[in-house]
């Protein structure tokens, strides 16, 4: 099983080399292989007698992290979706880019998406998964842009990839929590667990951020505004990634945690009302599309939000439901997308306005769209899959449980005339999809390339779809018992038993299906009359916008918030740093009540050291207030010849050597430097700057202070110097405890205060002489 | 004139000054901080009184290679210690009998204190004479 999964990611390394030879062969055909092999390899699996099947790998054992791979029913149906439909869009991908594409890099990108997918749907250890999951996202977003030269593409590119990366880092959330909560990694042993689960205080989190991460996968309500963008892929991408597989991610996964969730009404409340919300909406925004592909788009999303909408139900019918219907949809939907991309491949447009009347011309292709949208519309026919899932939706919608919870309760009674709507609004699109494209007046004159059918290769892909859709619809049974019940067991928990019929009798579900099809034919004849709706809902409220906004809103915000203190000016940034501690010292300080004052541990003091200090301290206001620089330069001398005399009379006689000469040293450079200096003119500051300035100088100077008085006042330790005092003939060998200090018992200091001398030596040698002209250059 | 005889002189006396208190510095106020220090400002004088060229011919030392012996010396006291075995920058002394002197105590910290001397002769050398030959 392991194999199965690696051996696209390993044959994607030997595809560049492959396509160097694309002149002679087209890659594709190499590459078809893979997904075929792996189709073989997992039908034999399909079976009444199906048991699940279980391997692991280690991987990081240390962090219980492995790569466990678990297939069951769910998985099974999964993985045949992803390889079957797989081998089916690479074979029409052979026909449908031209050799001189970059095939090596759609196929690099196709194997890596298809590796990651088998992941996703496979592995039991929540970790790999979201591993498998990002893996998905980053090669949906290289396949969307896949022709970079082009706006859209990058542009529907950035959007996938932003929503569904933010989904899924809330998926990474809610997978860390429960690994917290349950002490394991596996998703079996965290079903085993579901009680733990349910009962722990981050329950409603885990499952906020799983849904978020399942629903912007989906492309559900409202974060479907991705997938119509993302139809600026190639098409053999749309149709494999954004109808079969990749959007069914978000499926997959709410349906292998629903055996931990689906005891919630919660669950039912938000994944049944999203999953209806989006099948209503992405069915009645799909009729105003132009653009097959977006029509497609929107379809995909209220399918998708159909299924949601069973899974949140909870019932084993509607499981089994969701589960058929999750493959009807991945064959009629497939084909649609392929013949969507044939239609545009031969007329060279995709905009329904000018398409028209291709019956004639088309008849292969017609007639496979017409099997297709029909099937997606749910028209009462015995030999399409379609109207089965959607009657058992219309059933289960009507069988549900009565909930506790009011909200739910509205919710359910409302659930089966929404289910009406959306399917109204299904049946128009799809109507509206093939009529508009196959039938009515012929504009030749406005297409890009005269019309012709496709080549033959193109059309197996699609019409072996729609052989799966009309063996389904004739045999709905055999896919029964072996296979979808299977699915609806690993779902649900429990055994589930369906029979599949055609006909029920004169039960509510027909009658349901009638209404759909006789209002949905009204609609679609009378639908130039009702279209000004759109005018109104949604009129200027379109979910894209409010995207749009958000994301330039946030370059816009950021970018004023950076200009906003980054304003390159140092002063500020002196004040922001000297504020900044200020603030945080003050707040340490008081919290900690860490201020203390006593004064029995004072020294005496003489005359002589006041006298020096207020000469020091009037120095020094002096040198803030003078206007002349000579002046202030020596008045600032005077503060530092100030300092050695307090050094003598604290005796230090080395202190007051060394500060005695460097002053002097200081003030020459000052002096040399001279012509140099800014001049001292009063600035036309504003006079905030310059209380500013008051306030947070003051407030430092307090604040050193204070902090000086009270660690001056709070002695914790005797203090190391009586060693010096006491060693320093015996071990250092002189009476200059100053110097063995600085030469011996702390010799290293020294070494790197001559190094740091050194260096500034040779900076200032380097930036007086290394000094380039800007003309020169 | 009277600067150039009177440099002559003090010159002299700033140099003696200055040897003395590098030499003292293990048991007497001073150094190899303030001794380089002294030295420099002697040289300084030295370059006041008889201008750039003349003492560049006097003392034809490159400040900048002064620096890096002075490291060195440092380094290598420092590095030292580990042929005897010790951590680095271990320091000792020994009292040896000078034949003029009498006892003398000898420390290899005074070695170490050669190199601090000589690395500030050559950075304050280095940053006065780089600033004064500019412009």
């Amino acid at each position: 099983m392991i194999f199965a999964i690696f051996i696209p990611l390993l044959f994607a390394c030997f595809v560049p080399i492959l396509s160097k030879y694309k002149d002679k062969i087209h890659t594709g055909i190499f590459v078809l292989l893979i997904p075929f092999i792996i189709f073989l390899f997992f039908i034999p699996f399909i079976g009444s007698e199906f048991k699940p099947v279980y391997t692991s790998f280690n991987w990081i054992p240390s962090l219980d992290i492995s790569l466990d791979f678990y297939l069951d029913g769910l998985s099974l149906l999964f993985v045949l979706l992803i390889s079957g439909i797989g081998a089916l869009v690479t074979l029409y991908s052979i026909f449908y880019l031209h050799k001189s594409e970059r095939l090596g890099a759609f196929y690099v990108y196709l194997l890596m998406f298809m590796s990651a997918m088998l992941g996703v749907v496979l592995s039991d250890n929540v970790f790999v998964l979201y591993g498998f999951w990002e893996l998905t996202s980053i090669s949906s977003f290289l396949l969307i842009g896949y022709w970079h030269h082009r706006e859209g593409s990058r542009y529907g590119a950035l959007k996938s990839m932003l929503i569904t990366v933010f989904g899924g880092l809330s998926l990474l959330g809610g997978l860390i929590l429960l690994t917290v909560i349950t002490g394991t990694t596996s998703i079996q042993e965290m079903i085993a667990q579901t009680d733990v689960i349910l009962n722990s205080p981050y329950f409603s989190l885990i499952m906020a951020f799983i849904f978020l991460g399942a629903f912007t996968k989906s492309a559900q309500f409202p974060f479907h505004i991705w997938l119509p963008d993302a139809m600026e892929a190639p098409t053999p991408v749309s149709a494999y990634l954004h109808s079969a597989t990749m959007v069914k991610a978000g499926i997959f996964l709410i349906a292998r945690f629903s055996p931990i969730f689906n005891t919630s009404e919660w669950f039912f409340l938000i994944v049944s009302g999203i999953g209806i919300l989006t099948l209503c909406w992405g069915s009645y925004m799909a009729v105003r599309q132009t653009d097959l592909k977006g029509i497609l788009a929107f379809s995909t999303i209220s399918q998708l939000g159909m299924i949601m909408a069973m899974l949140g139900f909870g019932t084993k019918a509607a499981i089994f439901a969701a589960a058929f219907h999750i493959l009807n949809h991945a064959t009629f939907k497939g084909s649609l997308f392929m013949i969507a991309g044939i239609v545009d491949h031969e007329t060279g447009t995709r905009d329904i306005r000018k398409l028209g009347g291709l019956m004639t011309l088309m008849p292969i292709s017609a007639t496979l769209a017409f099997f297709g949208a029909f099937s997606m519309a749910g028209v009462p026919l015995p030999f399409l899959n379609g109207f089965y899932s959607k009657e058992m939706f219309f059933d289960v919608s009507l069988g549900l449980n009565e909930p506790t919870l009011l909200a739910a309760d509205l919710l359910r009674q409302a659930i089966p005339y929404l289910a009406v709507l959306g399917s109204i609004f299904t049946f128009v699109y799809s109507m509206y999809l093939v009529f508009g494209t196959f039938t009515g007046e012929k504009h030749l004159d406005q297409l890009p390339v005269k019309p012709h059918e496709a080549p033959i290769g193109m059309l197996i892909s699609p019409a072996i779809l729609i052989l799966g859709v009309i063996v389904i619809g004739l045999f709905p049974n055999l896919v029964n018992e072996s296979f979808i019940a299977h699915t609806a067991e690993a779902i649900s928990g429990k055994e589930v038993h369906k029979h599949i019929v055609f006909w029920h009798g004169f039960i509510p579900p027909l009658y349901m299906s009638l209404i759909v099809v006789i209002f949905g034919a009204g609609l679609y004849i009378y639908r130039k009359k009702w279209t000004d709706i759109y005018l109104f809902i949604p009129g200027q409220l379109s979910f894209n916008k409010v995207y749009d906004r958000f994301v330039e809103g946030l370059e816009t915000y950021s970018a004023k918030i950076t200009n906003s203190y980054m304003n390159d000016s140092l002063r500020r940034y002196v004040i922001l740093i000297i504020g900044s501690i200020i603030l945080f010292t003050f707040i340490t300080m008081i919290s900690t009540n860490g201020f203390a004052f006593h004064t029995n541990d004072l020294a005496d003091f003489s005359i002589t050291e006041v006298i020096v200090a207020l000469v020091m301290a009037i120095a020094a206001v002096f040198t803030i207030f003078t206007r002349n620089k000579v002046a202030a330069i020596l008045i600032l001398g005077v503060v530092g010849y100030g300092l050695s005399l307090l050094f003598i009379l604290y005796r230090a006689p080395d202190l007051a050597l060394t500060q005695l000469v460097v002053e002097t040293i200081t003030l020459a450079l000052f002096l040399l430097c001279f012509y140099h200096l800014p001049e001292l003119q009063p600035r036309d500051e504003s006079i905030g700057f310059k209380t500013t300035n008051g306030i947070i100088s003051i407030g430092f100077g307090l604040l050193m202070t204070l902090v000086a008085v009270s660690s001056h006042s709070s002695k914790w330790f005797q203090p190391i110097s009586n060693y010096f005092v006491e060693n320093s003939k015996e071990l250092g060998g002189g009476y200059n405890i100053v110097n063995v200090i600085l030469v011996d018992f702390r010799g290293i200091d020294t070494l790197f205060e001559i190094v740091v001398l050194g260096i500034a030596a040779l900076a200032i040698y380097g930036l007086v002489k290394l000094r380039y002209n800007k003309e020169a250059e | 004139m009277i600067l150039r005889t009177t440099t002559t002189l003090i010159a002299f006396i700033l140099f003696g000054f200055s040897i003395y208190l590098f030499l003292a510095g293990h048991s007497a106020p001073g150094g190899g901080f303030i001794g380089g220090l002294m030295t420099s400002a002697a040289i300084l004088l030295m370059f006041m009184a008889y201008g750039h060229r003349a003492v560049t011919t006097i003392l034809p030392i490159n400040y900048r290679l002064l620096i890096s012996i002075g490291l060195f010396i440092a380094v290598l006291t420092s590095v030292g210690s580990f042929l005897f075995g010790e951590p680095f920058l271990s320091q000792t002394f020994e009292y040896f009998y000078v034949p003029v002197l009498g006892e003398k105590e000898l420390a290899t910290a005074l070695l170490f204190d050669l190199g601090v001397y000589f690395t500030v002769i050559g950075v304050s050398m280095t940053i006065i004479l780089t600033i004064a030959d500019d412009r």
